[in-house]
This record gives structure tokens, C-alpha cells and sequence, in this order.
């Protein structure tokens, strides 16, 4: 009788010892394709994510005083048996608490449904556009702060037709990312009055797409829509449309935004535009002006630096960094009502959750979820001057 | 007429320049593949890689070049890199041959022996690459771009449509030229050239006619080096220097080897252009181009397009099995698969 009384005042301690959340060594995983298709742009996304980290980490509010630090795993962002194996390992052997990540929406989608969904690992993906990923079965463990690309093809179709052009070719990379960007922009473009002349899938990896650029410019279009890779096939094809004197402009979608592009292709790349999620507000600067060893304007940066703070700011206001409980918080603390949080002021959002506040967290990236838990959407219209990125506006 | 100008411009700028090029890196990939075959009789699949291999080490020495300032003006340095990227080729590649294939020569092996020792050649050259140039792209293309842009053209002529030829194009249609006159005059003139000839012909009666074997094979890896080197830097020059491009290009090259005959070098130059020709002018959309040359209430809205361009590679694939059905020797006459 004695023996039972004192286990079950042990078991007792211990469930109170996890629910009241004494300080803990909580581990995130930064789930990014450091090698791979869009490694240029991952080489400022993961350092972001990375920041508010420390920034957690370091004020010491989270959960009565708990270390936070990162683990970082290879997406490769198109190898989806490699990244299932990758987000296998940061669950069961780093056991991670939550991922920042996928960056692809193709293996952001084998991740989700073959690891995270039937391990009840929360993932927030700062990069996964593909319009499938919002209704993907995901037992609300899957948040994007990345906007669907159902809503970018709209923002495409808007500056388009701004600047008065009526008829496109468009070309995607042959994925999930390429294809659902590319169906979301012509159905937006043709509702709009647009013609789209011809949409052609292209392969990635390869030395040269002549054939790809001599079909594209037998349909012909006042400019080439080029929904693919920078580091890729994106690239290969804009080289090979000048070459022959095919296309004069190029409009580039978020895959194609970073300074690579112009820097390899040279000045015939001028006049080209596009646009990549991004925002204006105060958030957006902030995290500009505390980025250090990293550009914070790079596309998907400050969606990064969000993910993982979402994360973090869900844990505490649930209390727990345990994935199952948290999840229900990650919609509460993204969204009003509650107090403005800015990037940089994490641990001011810690400190009024622990007293029971309520935040509504902003972040570098004007985050607003909606639906399944994805952003509204932001973008920044950019245009190639003088052989680099200028932003021209927002949308 | 202009119309009919039009529709020319437009064809050589999308279908015969860059068949054009891309034939002759082919065809000069298929030499050597068949030059081994004819002679040490094995399909050498580490062909692809050894061009790959020569190739890299012309950007190493090309970057050295550029970094001493040494240029060719409007030629690509690499030109001028070149016959160091032969020599350490021709290196690795007897290397290669003494410590595996000789092996296999000496105990009279198989040629389906040979064929797997190459592949087995072919991962460890693979690995050997990308551990010393790494997985990705590399650029290293110099001087002039174009030796006439679409732009100047159309000004030039008043076309609506514009022809662009890009340096590496025109360079590389004229090495390939040289090259084949050069090995051609080798093989049909010189003294070693003959010895090679009648080794691949009758190896007993060769032998017995006093010709030495080792020469012969030896003669024939520098060749293959040689030749691998100058197709890869061509097609590295022409489009982009990736390790994994250099690999996939081991089908179209054998494709055009086998479709012109193996073992029989015209048959290699035949069959380059015919596929290449078909990869592209299968995939090509004439639209536009039948705009230009059909009546106005002829064409349709469709593209016009045969087979879409994902399907390129499936090109050479049905050529191939076409070939070896109905004509399994090639196109000239060569040993046969």
C-alpha cells in the first residue's frame, strides 16, 4: 500500500513536472534545402530562422527559462526520399520539438504526410507555395507563413496586365511548386482577359533547353513567364530565350527573385520584372536593420525568421513545447486580437503570454493566417534595373 | 518571298544551328566511343565521364589562365587550355587502362566483361570529378559571346525574324571539321594509323605481321582522351559544365554510334547528325513557322509540335531500338551490336 502511494506520488510529480514546464533544452528543427535547386536563397533563410532562435533562446522567457537551439536538416528540396529520411532523423533521433521547413512544396508535402502527420510533429513552412498544400490532410499540425500561389498568380496576373501586356508564353519547372503556380497564374490571367500562348513543363538539371526556348518562342507572347528555379532550369531558359533572340522580357515569380539571376545573365536581363513575397510593413525593416551575416530582404528570409518565432511564441502561450498541445495556439498568437509583436520584440510577446496576455504576432512579414493556416500574402514587385533587384512597390 | 525568308530565319534559328552544334559534339562524343569499339572491341561507358573528366581539368587550367590574364581575345580561353586538359586525360585514361583493362586483355576476357569493368571506371572517374570540381555548374565561357546576334540580324536584313550564332557554335562546327580531316588522314595515312586499322580488322594476322598491341592500345586511349576533351569542352563552352549532364549524354552518344555502325567513324558522324536533327526538329512547335509559308486560314491555333520537348531524350531511345529491329549493323556498315 505504501509501495502505491509512493509511485503514484512520483507519476503524479512527474505529469505535473511536464505540464507545468520546467525549464528544458527544447530543439527546432530548420528543415531547408541547403543543397539543391534553391540553395542561393536557403543561405539566408536558414541564418533568419536561425535568429530568432537565439533571440528566444537568449531573453530566457520561454517556459520558465528554457534553452532553444537549431537543428538543421537537408531538404535538398527535390529528393523526397532524401527529405522524408532527414525529417525522420530530426524527429526520432534529435528529437525535435517542432520544424521550421519544409522549403520545396514537393518534399514539404512527402515530409508532412509520410513523417510529421504520424509522428504529431508541428511544421511551419516558411517557402511551400504549392495551392495543394491547403488541403492537404494534416490534423492541423501544417502552417505555412508563406502565402499559397493560388493568391501570387493573382498579384502576377495584376502587374501584368498594369503594364498593359495582354498575351504570355509561360514555361514552369516540371514539380509540384512549377505546376501549381503555373495552373493557378493561367486561370487568374485568362479570367483577367489574358492569352496564355503556350504552357510548357521544363526539366531541371540540364545543360540545354534550346528545344524548350524554340517551342516556347513558336507560340509566341509580348513576354515569357518563367516559373522555375534560379539556380535551375529557370536560369537555363532565360539564357537560351536571349540567345536566340526569343523573349526580350522575362517575368519572374518568387522561384526567380535574388540577385544570382542578374549577376549570371548580365545586362540583357533589364527591364524584366516579377515579384516575391515580401512587405513593406515596420517588421519588414526591423528585421533588415538586425540581420547580421544574412539579407533579410532575400525572398523567404523573413517568412523564416516568422516560422520559427510562430513556433516558439505557440509553445508558450500553450505552455508546453509539446507538439500535440501547441498546435492549437500556433492560429491564436498569428492573428488579432492581442498585442502588435515586431521581430526583435520576441521577448516581449513571451513575457505578456506568460501573464495570459494575448499577442497578435506581425514578424517581419506582416503575418496574417488564414484558412488551413496559411499567410494572406504579401509581395514585392521588383524590377531589374541596371543589372540588380529594385523593389518598385508592394501588393 | 520575304515571308519565305522569314520562315528560313526562324527554322535555322531554333532547328539548324543548334542541331547543327549539337550534331557535331555528338559526333565527336561518338568517335571515340567507336574507336574504342572498332579497335579494343568493348563499349566503353565510361565515355561520357572521361569527357567530363578533360573537361575539367580545361576549366582548372582555364581559370589559371585567366587568373595569370592570358586570353585569346575573342576566343574562349579554354581553346588555348585545351591541349593541357588532352595531356592529363590521355594520363588518367592510360592509367585507367593499366590498371583495369589490361587485366582483362591479358586473360582474353569477355567483351561484356570489359563493359562492366567500364562502368565500374565510369562511377570511380564520376566520383573523381565531382570530389575535385564539385556537383554544380561551372562557367567558363570567355570573349566574344556572339558572332551575330538576332537582333543585328533583323536590322541587318529588315527580317522580322533574326538568325543568332553564338561563338562556341561557330567554333565548335569548325573543330569538329578539323578534328575529323585530322583523324581520318591519321587513320587512312600514317604508318600507326594502318597498324590500328589492321589490328581491328584480324588481331592474329596483325600480330603476325609484326605489329605491336601495346601501341595500337595505347595510340587508341589517347585518341578517345583526346577526342572526349575536345567534345566536352565544346559542349561545356556551348551550353553549361555540369559532372551529371556529361553522364546523360553517354545516351545520345551511343545512340548515334550505334544507328551509324559501331566501329565505323563515318557511320559515328552520320549518326550524331540524325539524332540530333530528330531530338530536335521532333520537338520542334512550327507554328510560327508554318504562319510564315502556309496560308493565313490554314493554320490553326495548335502548336504544331510532333512531341512535346520532355519526350527529347525518348528520341534517341526510339531510334536506337529502331535501328538495332531492322538494320542492327547501322546505317553503314559497322560491326554490328
Amino acid at each position: 500500500m505504501k509501495k502505491l502511494a509512493i509511485s503514484s506520488a512520483v507519476a503524479l510529480t512527474l505529469t505535473t513536472a511536464a505540464s507545468s514546464a520546467m525549464a528544458e533544452d527544447i530543439k527546432l528543427g530548420v528543415f531547408l534545402g541547403l543543397t539543391g535547386p534553391i540553395e542561393s536563397l536557403v543561405a539566408n533563410m536558414a541564418p533568419a530562422a536561425e535568429q530568432a532562435i537565439a533571440e528566444v533562446s537568449e531573453s530566457g522567457k520561454l517556459l520558465d527559462g528554457s534553452t532553444v537551439t537549431a537543428v538543421r536538416a537537408d531538404t535538398t528540396c527535390v529528393d523526397a526520399a532524401a527529405a522524408t529520411a532527414a525529417i525522420e532523423r530530426l524527429i526520432t533521433s534529435d528529437k525535435v520539438s517542432g520544424v521550421v521547413g519544409g522549403d520545396c512544396s514537393g518534399v514539404t508535402t512527402a515530409a508532412l504526410t509520410n513523417v510529421a502527420l504520424p509522428n504529431g510533429m508541428v511544421m511551419i513552412s516558411p517557402s511551400a507555395t504549392s495551392p495543394a498544400l491547403s488541403t492537404v490532410e494534416d490534423n492541423g499540425l501544417f502552417f505555412r507563413t508563406a502565402p499559397s500561389d493560388a493568391r501570387q498568380g493573382v498579384v502576377m496576373t495584376e502587374i501584368i496586365s498594369d503594364k498593359g501586356y495582354k498575351e504570355v508564353a509561360l514555361t514552369y519547372t516540371n514539380n509540384d511548386y512549377g505546376k501549381g503556380l503555373a495552373d493557378a497564374f493561367q486561370t487568374a490571367f485568362e479570367a483577367a482577359g489574358g492569352t496564355v500562348t503556350i504552357s510548357a513543363a521544363h526539366e531541371d538539371g540540364k545543360a540545354d533547353y534550346s528545344a524548350e526556348v524554340g517551342a516556347l518562342a513558336s507560340a509566341g507572347g509580348e513576354l515569357l513567364v518563367v516559373a522555375g528555379y534560379i539556380d535551375q532550369g529557370g536560369k537555363g531558359i532565360i539564357q537560351g530565350a536571349l540567345d536566340t533572340g526569343a523573349f526580350d522580357t522575362f517575368v519572374l515569380p518568387d522561384g526567380m527573385v535574388g540577385d544570382a539571376l542578374p549577376e549570371a545573365i548580365g545586362p540583357d536581363l533589364n527591364g524584366s520584372f516579377g515579384q516575391a513575397p515580401g512587405t513593406d510593413s515596420p517588421g519588414a525593416g526591423k528585421l533588415v536593420e538586425m540581420a547580421s551575416g544574412y539579407d533579410a530582404t532575400s525572398p523567404f528570409a523573413a517568412e523564416s525568421y516568422d516560422a520559427a518565432a510562430l513556433i516558439m511564441l505557440a509553445m508558450q502561450a500553450a505552455g508546453s513545447s509539446d507538439a500535440g498541445k501547441y498546435k492549437d495556439k500556433v492560429m491564436d498568437v498569428a492573428n488579432a486580437p492581442g498585442e502588435k509583436i515586431l521581430p526583435g520584440e520576441l521577448a516581449k510577446g513571451l513575457e505578456i503570454l506568460a501573464s495570459g496576455g494575448e499577442i497578435d504576432y506581425v514578424g517581419a512579414s506582416n503575418v496574417e493566417l488564414i484558412g488551413a493556416g496559411e499567410s494572406a500574402g504579401n509581395y514585392r514587385e521588383i524590377e531589374i534595373k541596371d543589372g540588380a533587384l529594385s523593389t518598385v512597390g508592394y501588393r | 518571298m520575304t515571308e519565305i525568308l522569314n520562315a528560313l530565319a526562324l527554322f535555322s534559328n531554333f532547328v539548324l544551328v543548334p542541331a547543327i552544334a549539337y550534331g557535331s559534339q555528338l559526333a565527336l562524343g561518338a568517335l571515340g566511343v567507336t574507336l574504342v569499339f572498332g579497335i579494343l572491341r568493348f563499349s566503353n561507358f565510361a565515355h561520357g565521364d572521361t569527357m567530363a573528366f578533360g573537361t575539367m581539368l580545361v576549366i582548372l587550367v582555364t581559370w589559371w589562365f585567366q587568373s595569370l590574364g592570358l586570353s585569346l581575345g575573342p576566343l574562349p580561353t579554354a581553346l588555348l587550355a585545351l591541349p593541357f586538359g588532352i595531356a592529363g586525360c590521355a594520363a588518367f585514361v592510360l592509367l585507367s587502362d593499366r590498371l583495369v583493362y589490361k587485366y582483362y586483355r591479358k586473360k582474353k576476357a569477355d567483351p561484356i566483361i570489359y563493359l562492366i569493368a567500364s562502368v565500374g571506371v565510369m562511377f570511380v572517374t564520376n566520383g573523381v570529378v565531382r570530389f575535385i570540381i564539385g556537383p554544380d555548374d561551372q562557367n567558363f565561357a570567355d570573349g566574344e559571346r556572339f558572332i551575330i546576334k538576332a537582333r543585328d540580324f533583323k536590322t541587318m536584313t529588315g527580317l522580322s525574324e533574326g538568325i543568332s550564332i553564338k561563338v562556341s557554335q561557330g567554333l565548335t562546327v569548325v573543330t569538329m571539321i578539323i578534328v575529323v580531316a585530322a583523324l581520318f588522314w591519321f587513320l587512312n595515312k600514317t604508318r600507326t594509323g594502318k597498324s590500328m586499322r589492321a589490328y581491328s580488322d584480324n588481331e592474329d594476322l596483325a600480330l603476325l605481321s609484326g605489329i605491336n598491341p601495346d601501341k595500337v592500345v595505347a595510340v587508341t586511349w589517347i585518341l578517345a582522351a583526346a577526342l572526349a576533351t575536345i567534345a566536352g569542352t565544346l559542349y561545356g563552352l556551348d551550353k553549361s559544365f555540369k559532372p551529371f549532364t556529361y553522364f546523360q549524354l553517354l545516351l545520345p552518344i551511343f545512340a548515334s554510334a550505334i544507328v551509324g555502325g559501331l566501329g565505323n567513324p563515318l557511320g559515328a558522324i552520320a549518326g550524331a547528325f540524325v539524332i540530333a536533327f530528330s531530338e530536335i526538329m521532333i520537338t520542334y512547335a512550327y507554328k510560327r513557322f508554318a504562319g510564315y509559308i502556309l496560308p493565313e486560314d490554314w493554320v490553326s491555333g495548335g502548336l504544331l509540335q510532333l512531341l512535346s520537348t520532355d519526350y527529347k531524350f525518348a528520341v534517341s531511345f526510339i531510334i536506337l531500338l529502331l535501328v538495332l529491329l531492322f538494320r542492327p549493323t547501322g546505317i553503314f556498315k559497322g560491326t554490328g551490336v
